[in-house]
C-alpha cells in the first residue's frame, strides 16, 4: 500500500505529549523493561539452585553499581507496570474513564509507582 | 460465502456465529492477559515482600525461604503466570509494530519460545531447591 503525499493523521512526532499518551507509552516500555528483567530473576533462581558459588555471583552483580542501578529502574517500572495495570483493569469495568478522572488516575499512577519505588528501596537499603 | 437480507454486513453468517473477529481468536487473548494481570497483584507483592526479606542474606537464606512448600508453590504460580503475561504482551507489541508479516510471526515465534524456556527453567530451579537441590 503506497501512501504517497496523502495528509496523516497526528503521530508520535507531531502531536504534543500529555500525560495520558505518556502514560500509555511508558506502560508499554515498562513492560518491555520487565520482560528484560526476568532474565535476572531466572538467573536469580537458578543460582540459588546451583548452590553458594554461583549464588555468591549472582548476589555480587545485583551488588554491584551497574546491578543496583537496573535494579531501581526495574523496581520503578514494576510498580509503575503494577500501577498502570490496575488502572487499566478499572477502566476494564467502565468506570473512570471520563478525562478529568483520567487524569486524575494518571498522577495518582506516577505518584504511587515513585512512592512504593522509594519505599522499596529505603526497606532494602535498612535490610541490607 | 452467502449473504442473506438477513445479515446486511459484509460478514458471513459463519463468522458471526463463530465470534472470532479479525483476530481468528476472538477474546481469548484479551481475557488471558486479564486473568494473568490480576493473578500478578498478589503474585508479585508476595514475590516484593519476600525479596526484600532474604536482600544481601546470602544463598543459605535464599534457599531457606524457597524451600517452604507455601514459597515454593507461589514462586513457581509467580514464574509460570508472568511469562504467560510476559508472552501475551510481548506479543501485542510485536504485532503492532511489526508489518512484515514473516518478521513479525517469526518475532512471536522466537518470543513465545524463550518465554516458555525461561519459565521452565525458573519452575525447575523452584523445585530442585524444594525437593532438597
Amino acid at each position: 500500500m503506497s501512501n504517497g503525499s496523502r495528509p496523516l493523521s497526528p503521530h508520535l512526532q507531531i502531536y504534543r505529549p500529555q500525560i495520558t499518551s505518556v502514560l500509555s507509552i511508558s506502560h508499554r516500555v515498562t513492560g518491555l523493561g520487565l520482560a528484560v528483567g526476568t532474565l535476572l530473576m531466572v538467573w536469580w533462581l537458578l543460582a540459588a539452585a546451583a548452590g553458594p558459588e554461583s549464588y555468591a555471583r549472582a548476589a555480587g552483580f545485583m551488588g554491584s553499581f551497574f546491578g543496583l542501578l537496573l535494579l531501581f529502574g526495574w523496581t520503578f517500572a514494576l510498580w509503575f507496570h503494577f500501577c498502570a495495570g490496575i488502572r487499566h483493569l478499572i477502566w476494564d469495568t467502565g468506570y473512570a474513564l471520563e478525562l478529568p478522572k483520567v487524569y486524575l488516575g494518571g498522577w495518582i499512577v506516577i505518584g504511587t509507582s515513585v512512592g512504593l519505588t522509594i519505599l522499596t528501596w529505603i526497606i532494602a537499603l535498612i535490610a541490607w | 460465502m452467502a449473504s442473506t437480507s438477513s445479515n446486511p454486513g459484509l460478514r458471513t453468517q459463519l463468522g458471526r456465529v463463530r465470534g472470532l473477529g479479525s483476530a481468528k481468536a476472538g477474546s481469548q487473548h484479551w481475557w488471558m492477559s486479564r486473568l494473568t494481570s490480576i493473578a500478578l497483584i498478589p503474585l508479585t507483592l508476595w514475590f516484593v515482600f519476600g525479596a526484600l526479606s532474604i536482600v544481601g542474606d546470602g544463598h543459605a537464606a535464599a534457599v531457606a525461604w524457597l524451600r517452604s512448600p507455601f514459597s515454593a508453590i507461589m514462586m513457581i504460580l509467580f514464574v509460570g503466570v508472568t511469562f504467560q503475561h510476559t508472552a501475551s504482551g510481548i506479543q501485542v507489541v510485536l504485532e503492532d509494530y511489526v508489518h512484515n508479516e514473516w518478521v513479525k510471526v517469526a518475532a512471536i515465534i522466537a518470543a513465545k519460545f524463550l518465554c516458555f524456556v525461561l519459565a521452565v527453567a525458573g519452575i525447575f530451579a523452584v523445585l530442585k531447591i524444594a525437593f532438597g537441590g
